[in-house]
């Protein structure tokens, strides 16, 4: 099945004429799969969110969820998706169900029906004992699950999750995945999520696509990416003082050596196949290996290739991104 | 295609649902509300109470005046008698004292509407509260924005209407109840209702809040949207709620203002809000400067709510 559930084309968003915070990106997510947004913050993850959620209309450009445009048919929209901000959204002073039962009246869902859904709902999140307490003594892996419940109110065919792990500790994160895994499989629905930890992107996500100021660089399923930049890589050192890098470029499948030191870098397709013909290559030569290790890329090699930082630098330049957030929120209360 | 959903939120069940969460919040946070009523409380009590005016006004302020004896030639008199007559200075002070009193009340009568200064600026305190909760409440859209909620409230498909006139509806709903709180408790201060009071002009009381209420926190809404930071509004609402306060029959009567307060006070929503309330309370009822007041009110609120109400709408689906 490869009906388009989202189709974005040329999806703009300026802020105060001047301030691009999405640049014209094209994307299609298919029926049933989990499509992430990969990218640092400030990169125009949650302004994509907010536009295919219609709360923000986009500049220029088209997008259309299940067929509705995000603009003409808003109202269409709205029905059929549900939305678990990056924030926690839920109601400090109402209990978790109160919570829940007000998004049903949002939705416009029967009250008799509300209910059943929402005790549902309840028990899907593993809330079901703290449902009558008030949300200010939940915690934070507990709100983010209320969250979820009340995304899913209104039975949504699309489901949009901003950063659903964002300051989760490990193990709630874990948690909080299969939580979603589990949603997903139950109510068959499709997923769009932002992200900026790559692993959860990498373990959650069917396909990705990695967005840079505001722009995709690169699209595709997380191996499809990873493979992308060509294989794996094998480095190598041996006991001799020699340089071996035209022998090793001789050996078949070899894509590419480096020579760092004395330690060879070498790019090939299949670790697994390369590595037994470059050692009998060399042992044929007369050379003795004495250390040889195989990585596969990871996705942090791939935001690397594509945007030309590591994810790490990002999250050193908080600063920065404070200030663009800064920015994007004044720009759009004016 | 996948067919819509099958529900369709109403107006009425968003705004019902949207209102009832606000009064839900406002009421696990008694203090706050506590808060809001021991401000114009203070006011009432110790400002109303301590300058007194019905004092300077009556006997009380005569109390140290010493007249001495009078001597009156008996030629003077008519017809002229032999000798002197002498009038007691005591009895001069006692009749002028008298004498003082109903000229007091005459004037406090004349000026104020009412001969007791208190109850005319209890009244005033009702307009304060009104002004201080619509302004105020309409600054929480900031919070709902500042912690998402308003962004996750907009993904669904209840009309945006709803969304504002919650609000609106929220903060006039607080209003009405906070100025009943003030004006149980100016009566229980000594506020003296008008001999043909009844729980009809009750209602009249609070179709002129929830005009004004209306108004004020429709305009309040639309300012908080567009300001990121609590701060602004905050300012805001205090640089201008003296003035509006001072420039207003509050605490004084407008006609015994200088002429440029006077021109401030006559388009100033207060006054009306202030006046219709004192009409329907403690003054005998003059029904064509209450329905005066109300045409005013009306106007105010219709003028204000459509500006309000306009520029909410704008930012909300922009």
């Amino acid at each position: 099945m490869s009906e388009e559930v989202i189709k974005a084309e040329g999806l703009t968003k300026i802020f105060n004429k001047s301030l691009v915070a999405v640049d014209h990106v094209n994307f299609s997510v298919k029926s049933g799969e989990i499509f992430g947004f990969l990218g640092p913050n400030g990169a125009g993850k949650t302004t994509t969110i907010n536009m295919l959620t219609t709360v923000l209309k986009p500049t220029e450009g088209f997008a259309y969820v299940l067929g509705y445009d995000i603009v003409k048919q808003a109202n269409n929209v709205r029905k059929v998706i549900g939305v678990v901000p990056q924030e926690y959204t839920a109601d400090e002073d109402l209990t978790g169900y109160e919570n829940v039962m007000l998004c049903a009246d949002l939705y416009g869902i029967p009250r008799d029906i509300a209910k059943k859904r929402a005790l549902e709902l309840m028990e899907l999140v593993e809330l079901t004992q703290f449902k009558d307490k008030r949300v200010e003594t939940y915690s934070g892996g507990m709100r983010r699950r209320l969250e979820l419940a009340c995304g899913l109110i209104n039975r949504p065919k699309v489901l949009f999750l901003d950063e659903p792990t964002l300051g989760l500790d490990v193990q709630t994160r874990a948690a909080t995945w299969s939580y979603i895994r589990k949603l997903k499989e139950e109510y068959g629905m499709t997923l769009f999520m932002t992200t900026h930890y790559l692993e959860e992107a990498d373990i959650l996500c069917d396909r990705i696509a990695i967005i840079d100021h505001g722009k995709i660089v690169a699209i595709g399923a997380p191996d499809e990416l990873k493979d992308s930049l060509g294989g794996d890589i094998i480095t190598i050192s041996i006991k001799e003082n020699a340089d071996i890098s035209e022998l090793i470029r001789s050996v078949e499948h070899v894509k590419d050596v480096k020579n760092e030191n004395g330690s060879y870098r070498i790019k090939v397709e299949s670790g697994e196949v390369t590595a037994p013909l470059i050692i009998e290559a060399l042992r044929k030569k007369g050379y003795t290996v004495i250390k040889l290790s195989l990585t596969e890329p990871t996705l942090n090699e791939v935001y690397l290739e594509y945007t030309g930082r590591a994810i790490r630098d990002i999250e050193e330049s908080k600063e920065a991104v404070r200030m663009q957030r800064i920015a994007i929120r004044r720009a759009r209360a004016e | 295609m996948s067919k819509v959903n099958e529900y369709n939120p109403s107006m009425l069940r968003g705004l019902w649902a949207l209102t009832v969460r606000e009064l839900k919040k406002w009421l696990k946070d008694p203090v706050m509300v506590l808060m809001l009523v021991l401000q114009p409380l203070i006011w009432m009590g110790l400002l109303g109470k301590s300058i007194n005016i019905n004092a300077i006004f009556s006997s009380k302020s005569l109390v140290n005046l010493e007249i001495p004896d009078i001597q009156v030639p008996g030629s003077l008199l008519n017809p002229p008698v032999n000798g002197v007559l002498i009038i007691p200075g005591a009895f001069i002070t006692q009749q002028l004292q008298q004498m003082f009193s109903t000229i007091g009340t005459k004037v406090m009568q004349d000026t104020f509407g009412v001969i007791d200064y208190f109850s005319y600026m209890a009244i005033g305190m009702v307009s304060m509260i009104v002004m201080t909760t619509t302004m105020f409440t309409g600054m929480s859209i900031v919070w709902d924005r500042r912690l998402g909620f308003l962004d996750k409230v907009l993904s669904t498909p209840v009309p945006r209407g709803a969304i504002i006139f919650a609000k609106v509806l929220n903060a006039t709903l607080r209003a009405i109840f906070q100025a009943t709180v003030i004006l149980a408790l100016a009566y229980l201060l000594g506020l003296q209702l008008s001999s043909n009071f009844t729980l009809l002009n009750l209602l009249g009381v609070y179709a002129a809040i929830f005009l004004l209420g209306i108004g004020l926190s429709s305009v309040f809404i639309a300012f908080s949207l567009r300001s990121t930071r609590m701060e602004r509004p905050m300012q805001i609402i205090s640089l201008i709620t003296m003035p509006l306060m001072f420039a207003s029959n509050t605490f004084f009567p407008i006609s015994l203002m200088p002429y440029w307060i006077q021109v401030v006070a006559k388009v100033n929503p207060l006054t009306y809000l202030t006046d219709a309330v004192r009409q329907l309370t403690i003054m005998p009822l003059d029904l064509s400067t209450l329905m005066f007041d109300f045409i005013c009110l009306g106007i105010f609120a219709s003028i204000l709510a459509t500006i309000g109400i306009m520029l909410s709408w704008r930012y909300l689906t922009k």
